[in-house]
């Protein structure tokens, strides 16, 4: 990339794109096959590219029927009702439906373009008539739009911080980037901010949760530190989604501070008994099916003292769920276990047994709501509740792990930014989880940030290079 | 029980891939591995070999170094099947062949150059090896019938017995049984997979290989060296097939079957390996172990050495060099199978079994 930098330098690029995850290298693509040149910025070494679209695994998307990856039909109204289901209604209708049909089909830019799906797959997810999934995950994924991004004249430079953006009257003039230890100024005629949110930036994380923060692990990209997202809120854009919130799920505690990815989730909740560090229970660890009620956990645990929980089971639920990366701690006894995870020996041998008391026998089924709960017991169990009794004892240790945040900028249906004025800016545009927000106000649906990112990459790109183009006139 | 260094980095690796699991779409392994939740050393050399090295897996892996969790798939499972390799060898007085790949195959060369040159001008004289011979049982005067007949089929015995030991070695140390051995089904889907490289198709784009771009120029020169292989093979019993039923003597006509089966496998098997060595000079080396290149880079120009001396024993049998060319050639051939059991030429019984063992636990698990 050096000789394109030189070559480049002092150049205006019709559009420039900031940051290098899906949503970025939508826009670019679409942008270049527009005719514009364009200049891609990813903050991250190439290693590490690709935001946290590297760690996703599938997309969903809108079809009027099955094809070689998707089982079967999956129309508007039933898409945009599991979305009204997990935002409760936090969500814009019209700009969700427009995202909604502009997904339609999208499976087939995205092989144009290089992606490659896994026929529908025998997972527990239940997702194979919505969802598609990328042979090889997410970062597959990345390698393939990077590689055409690349064969399409797409500049890209990795390693490029971007880290002030020249805005006159809600106008983008230039970036500031620092680029191997240099500063260079940017211009182009429009840009594309997919640059993510700020959930990998603990500072500001503390601003809404305090020292609790300092115990969140961040699942994903430690560079989404929502600079631009910063700069384009100081400056006047428009802001959207609730600042304090964030998508925090229940994963082991015994992952890296970042980029641990899918390997760190623990599926074991719904079949034992969660404590938290008074040996205390805390919530119904069975109130419905964990992909259904994992995103609540992450929050659960985080008002925890010290953002720390231990599910606890016995033998009789050890393979019931995915297999988890760390081995969970083993004991003969519950006392012993209280041990192994410095807990009060006393306090969970009563936790345990109150809860072995008040289990109401049932016939125990993983695969559905079963009738085994327990009575009398605050809070309760709704399901799966068994004694736990068996040895060995296992236990898991369990952290909040941020996923992405719900802040962003306000967005059009065009995908332009919209300032704080009222006004829509000229020649900015937002894509990707940094808009998210406008779509997903609450709640998580999987695979539809990939979607957000890929129908705004598309519009954004497309929008970019036309105005680049008008300008050109 | 003891495990190696390299089947617990393969453990390690399977731990994670197991609660990861994006990757099950491009080989046997991935779904192999979803049928545990924990890894035997057993399970390991099976899954070892069960792996063909498309590396499709490293590239899109999101745990490569320098992420912390440092996962390298193809590199830990090219280091434990050479493990293994030298594991299930027979007689295990041999091991050491597998560490010493180059020097074996120079000993190799010069001691049996040396006893058919040796013995060639001890009987025959040098008048003989050096003139021309035409026509019928040409051959037959550079070495005498009984001797080419007897020699190759006692190798090809022993060979064959020491094939058969390793591949039950790798069978009963995996944990497979006798009615697992005896699923034809299970062996008609491993053939299957075998025949069409099914594995080094990455789920339709190919392997990643040499570097991070998928490409199907590997698969198709494994094509071209396996089928190769099996012609030139099926020519030499065909051959021996219309020596000894059919009466008619050697060497055969140009256009008669044994000769077109061989100049065809023969000439295959020139670009295959040409091809072959060529990628592993453009070969990205992060994904693969430096433990084996010899032993590799060995076996592949054995190969062609075999193929080149066969054709040129061809053109020029009418010739006075014809003696020694169907010396060095039968040389080359001799060489080949003797190390064959000590060799990366093992890869393919035990990429067999895995295969087999494979078939057979998929069919049971969807029962």
């Amino acid at each position: 990339m050096k000789s394109n930098r030189n070559q480049n330098a002092g150049k205006v690029f019709d559009v420039l794109v900031i940051g290098g995850g899906n949503a970025a290298l939508c826009a670019a693509m679409t942008a270049r096959e527009s005719g514009a040149s364009v200049m891609l910025l990813e903050g991250a070494p190439i290693h590490f590219r690709g935001g946290n679209s590297r760690h996703t695994r599938n997309l969903r998307y809108a079809h009027d029927k099955g094809n070689g990856h998707l089982t079967g039909p999956y129309l508007e109204d039933e898409f945009y009702n599991d979305l009204l289901q997990v935002t409760e209604g936090k969500t814009d209708e019209r700009l969700a439906r427009h995202t909604i049909r502009q997904s339609k089909d999208i499976g087939l830019w995205m092989e144009r373009h290089g992606c490659r799906f896994q026929p529908s797959m025998r997972g527990t997810l239940h997702l194979d008539r919505t969802n598609a999934f990328f042979l090889g995950g997410g970062k597959a994924l990345m390698n393939a739009y990077y590689s055409q991004a690349e064969k399409m004249g797409v500049n890209i430079s990795y390693e490029s911080d971007v880290y002030d953006l020249e805005i006159k009257d809600g106008r983008f003039v230039a970036a500031r980037v620092k680029v191997s230890h240099s500063d260079r100024r940017i211009a182009a005629k429009s840009v594309v901010v997919a640059s993510g949110g700020f959930q990998a930036d603990i500072k500001w994380l503390k601003k809404y949760w305090g020292d609790a923060a300092d115990n969140f692990i961040v699942r994903g990209t430690p560079y989404d530190k929502g600079r631009m997202l910063k700069v384009l809120l100081d400056k006047g854009a428009e802001p959207v989604g609730d600042p304090k919130q964030c998508h925090a799920v229940a994963i082991d505690a015994r992952s890296p501070r970042f980029d641990g990815g899918i390997v760190t989730r623990l599926d074991c909740v719904p079949f034992g008994i969660t404590v938290n560090k008074h040996g205390h229970r805390f919530y119904d660890e069975g109130e419905h099916f964990w992909p259904k009620r994992y995103a609540i956990w992450g929050r659960l645990v985080a008002r925890q003292e010290d953002q720390i929980a231990y599910s606890i089971i016995d033998s009789k639920s050890l393979e019931l769920f995915m297999p988890s990366v760390f081995p969970p701690i083993e004991a003969e006894s519950i006392q012993e276990l209280a041990g192994k995870l410095s807990l009060s020996p006393s306090m969970l041998e009563k936790t345990v047994a109150d809860f072995n008391a008040s289990v109401k026998g049932g016939s125990f089924d993983a695969g559905a709501l079963d009738d085994c709960l327990t009575v009398g017991l605050e809070p309760p169990k709704s399901h799966w509740a068994r004694t736990i009794d068996r040895p060995p004892f296992y236990g898991y240790p369990l952290r909040p792990g941020i996923t992405f945040t719900y802040l962003g900028v306000r967005v059009n249906d065009k995908s332009r930014v919209m300032m704080q004025n009222g006004n829509l800016s000229a020649n900015m545009f937002a894509a990707g989880e940094i808009m998210s927000g406008n779509i997903l106000g609450k709640g998580y649906m999987a695979g539809f940030g990939m979607t957000i990112g890929t129908v705004f990459g598309r519009i954004a790109g497309k929008e970019a290079a036309r105005h680049a183009h008008e300008r050109s006139l | 029980m003891h495990m190696s260094a390299a089947s617990k980095e393969v453990q390690r690796v399977m731990t994670f891939c197991n609660a990861c699991r994006y990757c099950e779409g491009y080989c046997a392994v991935f779904p192999a591995m979803e049928l545990r939740r924990t890894f035997s050393s057993q399970d390991l050399s099976y899954l070892a070999n069960l792996c063909h090295n498309c590396r499709d897996c490293y590239y899109a892996c999101q745990y490569t170094p320098p992420h912390e969790f440092e996962l390298n798939i193809p590199k830990t499972m090219a280091e434990l099947r050479l493990e293994t390799y030298r594991e299930f060898c027979w007689p295990k007085g041999f091991r050491g062949l597998f560490k010493r790949n180059v020097l074996t195959l120079v000993l190799a060369i010069l001691v049996c150059f040396a006893v058919i040159f040796g013995t060639m001008l001890m009987f025959q004289g040098k008048e003989v090896v050096f003139s021309n011979h035409t026509g019928s049982a040409a051959f037959y005067k550079i070495i005498p019938y009984q001797v080419l007949v007897t020699v190759p089929v006692t190798i090809a015995l022993l060979v064959l017995l020491v094939v058969a030991k390793e591949f039950a070695t790798f069978w009963r140390r995996t944990g497979g049984s006798l009615p697992s051995f005896l699923n034809l089904r299970a062996h008609g889907i491993a053939v299957t997979d075998v025949l069409f490289l099914k594995y080094l198709e990455g789920g339709g784009q190919g392997c990643t290989y040499p570097d991070g771009q998928f490409s199907m120029v590997r698969r198709w020169l494994h094509h071209l060296v396996f089928y190769g292989f099996a012609l030139c093979f099926g020519a030499t019993v065909l051959a021996a097939f219309y020596e000894h039923f059919l009466h008619l003597t050697s060497p055969f006509p140009v256009f008669s079957l044994p000769v077109i089966l061989g100049t065809i496998g023969g000439i295959a098997i020139l670009p295959g390996t040409t091809g072959l060595l060529y990628l592993k000079t453009k070969l990205d080396r992060a994904p693969a172990t430096g433990k084996s290149t010899a032993m590799d880079i060995g076996f592949l120009i054995l190969l062609f050495m075999v193929s080149l001396t066969g054709l040129l024993l061809l053109i020029f049998r009418e010739t006075p060099a014809m003696g020694t060319l169907l010396a060095v050639h039968l040389g080359f051939v001799a060489v080949f199978f003797l190390t064959a059991p000590y060799g990366k030429f093992v890869h393919a019984i035990f990429r067999y079994a895995a295969l087999v063992k494979n078939a057979d636990e998929q069919i049971l698990s969807k029962l």
